[in-house]
């Protein structure tokens, strides 16, 4: 019932152009090349009857005779509770080797935003067990945090621990860009860690063509969405988000658009918002926490993309030298749960931990520049070394509570309980006795 | 909703959020309001551009499935929003449709086409007249009230209306809904009817006032740093530029909260949803010191989040605006508070960009500067007809790219207002809140309000706030110097000069925000806090050693912290106040 086109005028990168009428704005279309491979396409710009679309499989090796079907609807993603334990290509085709979803119900991806007011403010606790988060930024339902990174850290592990570990009833991984090892490395952990039931995977390798990889994102966001409103509670995680963005330079580009800022397009901002504003507390219903990854290019955090990103997230996390840091990270969402959802002490045990390290460091460096030790400064480098080797060590594994009483067995080793700066009335019930 | 003007067209083009239509018949207007007909659905769209027969529209909504060929209807009017009673304590979003509406039509999501009426159309009001028949009335006068919450909502005579209008009737005191006639005048022989609802458009300032007029008011935010160092006239515009996590949003929820204007617009403007969130859960819970009702009911939130469409945000500011504006002309004192002033920028841009605008630094539109300027202008005080004093005041965030004040949004928007109120990233690493740099930030207001300021809290104090500033800059000074040489290097007297200046920032510049009492400290407290500070500042003490110095300092910042988190009517307040004045005399023997 679709008219086919044979004809392609232009090929500019990835993008065709070809004459068609009645083709819709965000339209689908498939194309059958010459050697018979199907890729699809979805329309990006119409200028009277000269269509312009990107194609997914990228357009190399595509004849300018390929056929071009529109399909008379925008790009969907099937969803069923069958996805779970499915790994699909960032066009949604299954890509471990079992069959398609079968009576799936299609769904638009990139649909419209939710209503202000029926979100509901953030209220409950994540539990990662992994105590620079859990004690020092703790991750909120519904909230959207990106792990800045400079490339080379274990951002992904720190991702799949995440997901191991913390309680979610759907898991979505996508994969932007992944290579191919850091992909098996997740399907493995995944396995093992026995969470693979209640998985959906969207992968895009870094060898698949490009525009595949705006579509991850929004293939898992729309199918976190459907999740959400169904009352599951769904963590998603994506990496990189920088090489989304670096995608979507790339087709600003072959668009001729003029780019803003290090060759971004101007609408980067928007792009990145109305992906990570999809973290949600449904009204009602369930919720969607995002956790990102975002690599800065050379460990610069105004770089474009971090940057951005940092307006948008409520919040990051920044790993650098195989830790999460203290100090630049930030849960801006951690105050409505720390001592309402999470122990009493917790603020107290946060804020104590946190600035006599800061301390240390301080007398680490004074030491380093050649300052004589004082008893003072003795106490102080003890604590910095257990506090490295109990809480920042990425592979300690403890829940909240028992991070906390470390937290107070820690002070009480290295300081009496008038240094370390708590109320008397926290103290009493928590300061363990010699 | 949509009244039709004849022309009619059809769409031959789709990029984005831009759509081209062809003009089959007809005039078209520029910014002219016009629907594309996209099965069911109307998309409400505005005309940004007119070239010949065919004119570039920007759509407020996804576009997707839009098909060359489709129909789209003009309207022949600009975007407007309707004005009334009603508009207090709502939630809107960029093009003044109720959220709560759409909340109980649409289930979670913002389904695209759906336009709701910005007030209820039946409810009924008190209807007050304030004129009788054969007055003689010009646009914008008031022709009757009705009570809003705390307010008198005055009706307003047409605000586009030329010339002066007679009465030639008016109703009598009763209960009206927004849609009845209230009153009908009569203009150069033609009658006007005149209901409590009236429409204005956004891109256009409502000037149905007198004149406007020089600020030399205060507008209290009741944060000392501001208050004091950098005060805001009522009327004045102000901008926040800072990077992300330097505490723009927290700031900008204190001066939502703290300012005592009559009634405060809330732009979030291509921000977090979340943050709207909190702060439509957290006002009508919390109570309104100046009238004793909820916070709410003296807000206006317009929302227009980061994933809502583009093209609204850009429109979304012009809104707020307005409504400011529409309140301003029954004598009040509205604050708006545009946050941020970069996505609205932003989505100038992104627009410009598919027009395949030439662009500018940066690829923001050339016109960038004068489109800020135009909005920042339609702040200020004003006289209205009847001699009665309405302000806008204006504050802007601005999120610069980088945290780096030179981009082309910052500079343009510090070429216009009169107080610039720097948020910097060292601060906020420091904990030092509200992260106002005090040595970057500046106000004009305070020479332009100098008068009143020194009537209202001490004859010097203009005089006292200058030396304080200079004090703060030679502070960093010898701070500055004493990293590199340390504190062996400097003298006592520059020591000095140091721990000064440390005291002022540590118990006067930095605030609590999340503490009950030193979250908010009216202008009596100020006064009374800062000629208290100033007393050790103005003492020129003669310390035998540094070691003497930093003791008298420490003892003296922790009375001056421990009195910030007590009450002024508190026995301890007046207890520590003692005792400071003790200790400054106690380094009595020490003055010279």
């Amino acid at each position: 019932m679709f008219k086919e086109y044979t004809r392609i005028k232009n090929i500019i990168g990835d993008i065709i152009e070809l004459e068609a009428d009645g083709v819709s704005y965000r339209e689908l279309a498939s194309i059958t090349n010459t050697n018979g491979e199907v890729s699809l396409a979805q329309v990006i710009r119409i200028e009277g009857s000269k269509v312009s679309l990107q194609v997914f499989s990228g357009a190399k090796g595509l004849s300018n005779i390929a056929k071009v079907r529109f399909l008379g609807h925008p790009m969907r993603v099937g969803y069923s509770e069958n996805l779970l334990g499915r790994i699909f290509t960032g066009s949604g085709v299954p890509m471990d080797g079992k069959p398609e979803i079968e009576n799936a119900e299609d769904i638009n991806i990139g649909g419209p935003s939710v209503n202000p007011v029926k979100r509901v403010v953030p209220h409950n606790f994540i539990e990662t067990r992994i105590p620079m988060i859990d004690i020092f930024n703790p991750l909120v339902e519904s909230q959207k945090l990106p792990i800045f990174s400079t490339p080379g850290e274990p951002y992904n592990e720190l991702l799949s621990r995440i997901a191991l570990q913390a309680d979610a009833d759907v898991v979505i991984l996508g994969g932007i860009g992944l290579k191919f090892d850091e992909f098996i490395g997740f399907r493995r952990k995944f396995e093992e860690g026995g969470i693979m039931d209640r998985t959906v995977m969207f992968i895009h390798t870094a060898a698949d063509p490009v525009v595949e990889r705006l579509l991850v994102p929004d293939m898992a966001l729309a199918v976190a969405e459907k999740f959400g409103i169904e009352g599951k509670r769904v963590l998603v995680l994506l990496s990189d988000l920088t090489a989304f963005a670096d995608a979507l330079k790339e087709i600003s580009v072959a668009m001729e658009q003029v780019p803003s800022n290090l060759g971004y397009p101007g609408s980067l901002y928007s792009d990145l918002a109305s992906r990570y504003e999809k973290a949600v507390d449904f009204d009602g219903a369930g919720s969607i926490t995002i956790l990102a990854v975002t690599t800065m290019p050379g460990g610069d955090v105004t770089h474009p993309v971090p940057d951005n990103t940092g307006y948008i997230t409520e919040g990051q996390y920044y790993l650098n030298n195989g830790v999460i840091n203290p100090f630049g990270s930030l849960s801006r969402l951690k105050q409505l749960v720390i001592g309402k959802v999470t122990r009493k002490d917790h603020g107290a045990v946060m804020n104590s931990m946190i600035r006599l390290y800061a301390k240390a460091l301080e007398s680490k460096k004074k030491i380093s520049m050649g300052f004589e030790k004082t008893e003072e400064d003795e106490k102080f480098l003890k604590y910095a070394d257990l506090f490295q080797e109990r809480f920042m060590d990425l592979s300690v594994d403890v829940s909240l509570n028992d991070a906390l009483d470390m937290g107070w067995k820690t002070m009480a080793e290295c300081f009496s309980a008038k240094e370390v700066g708590i109320k008397k009335e926290i103290l009493d019930k928590h300061w363990p006795e010699k | 909703m949509i009244d039709s003007s004849s022309t009619t067209g059809h769409v031959v083009g789709i990029n984005g959020n831009m759509v081209t239509v062809q003009i089959d018949e007809g005039s078209v207007v520029q910014n002219e309001v016009a629907f594309v007909l996209v099965g069911e659905m109307n998309l409400k769209s505005e005309v940004i551009k007119v070239l010949g027969q065919q004119c570039y529209m920007q759509v407020f909504e996804d576009t997707t499935g839009i098909t060359v060929g489709m129909k789209v209807n003009f309207t022949g009017e600009m975007l407007a929003v309707g004005v009334a009673p009603g508009i207090l304590g709502e939630i809107y979003d960029g093009l003044q449709n109720p959220l709560e509406l759409l909340d109980n039509k649409d289930g979670f999501f913002l389904q695209r086409g759906q336009y709701q009426e910005p007030v209820n159309h039946e409810k009924t009001w008190e209807f007050t007249p304030l004129v009788k028949e054969g007055d003689k009335i010009r646009a914008g006068q008031w022709l009757g009230e009705v009570p809003e919450h705390h307010l008198s909502h005055k009706i307003l005579a047409p605000l586009g209306m030329l010339g002066v209008a007679k009465v030639k009737k008016i109703s009598s005191k009763g209960e009206y809904t927004v849609k009845d006639v209230i009153a009908e005048l009569e203009l150069e022989g033609k009658i006007i009817k005149v209901t409590m609802l009236q429409e204005w458009p956004v891109k256009k300032a409502i000037k149905a006032y007198k004149e406007r007029i020089f600020p030399e008011e205060l507008l209290t935010t009741k944060q000392r740093l501001i208050d004091t160092m950098f005060p805001v006239s009522r009327g004045g515009t102000a901008c926040i530029p800072g990077p992300f996590g330097a505490g723009k949003t927290v700031l900008q929820h204190l001066l939502s909260k703290f300012s005592n204007a009559d009634v405060v617009i809330v732009v979030a403007c291509g921000e977090r949803a979340g943050e709207v969130v909190e702060l439509i859960n957290e006002f009508p819970e919390m109570e309104d010191p100046q009238t004793g009702g909820s916070l709410m009911d003296r807000t206006i939130i317009i929302c227009n989040t980061s994933s809502m469409p583009v093209a609204a945000r850009e429109a979304s500011v012009y809104t707020g605006i307005t409504l400011a504006e529409y309140y301003r002309q029954m004598g009040l004192d509205v604050l708006v508070l545009a946050d941020s002033t970069s996505r609205w920028a932003q989505a100038m841009r992104e627009m410009s960009g598919r027009l395949e605008e030439i662009p500018g630094e940066e690829a923001f539109p050339a016109y960038l500067e004068s489109r800020i300027a135009g909005l920042y202008e339609r702040a200020g005080l004003v006289k209205l007809h009847n001699n009665e004093k309405g302000a806008v005041t204006l504050i802007g965030t601005v999120s610069p790219a980088g945290g780096n004040f030179e981009e082309p949004v910052t500079q343009a928007t510090l070429k216009v207002v009169g107080a610039f109120l720097g948020l910097s990233r060292k601060r906020s690493d420091e904990r030092k809140y509200p992260a106002i740099d005090p040595l970057d930030s500046y106000s004009l207001y305070i020479d332009q309000m100098a008068d009143s300021l020194n009537e209202q809290m001490d004859p010097d104090w203009t005089k006292m706030v200058k030396k304080t500033k200079e004090l703060l800059s030679t502070g960093a000074e010898v701070g500055k110097m004493m990293t590199v040489v340390g504190e062996e290097g400097v003298n006592v007297d520059d020591l000095t000069k140091y721990l000064k200046s440390e005291l002022v920032d540590f118990t006067y510049l930095q605030q609590n925000a999340f503490d009950d009492v030193d979250c908010a400290a009216d202008l009596s407290r100020q006064a009374k806090d800062f000629k208290l500070l100033y007393k050790v500042l103005s003492t020129p003490f003669d310390f035998d050693d540094k070691k003497e110095a930093r003791k008298f300092f420490t003892d003296l910042q922790d009375k001056f912290y421990q009195k910030n988190y007590v009450e002024t009517d508190n026995d301890k307040y007046s207890e520590l106040t003692g005792e400071i004045e003790e200790i400054i005399v106690s380094g009595g023997g020490k003055i010279v």
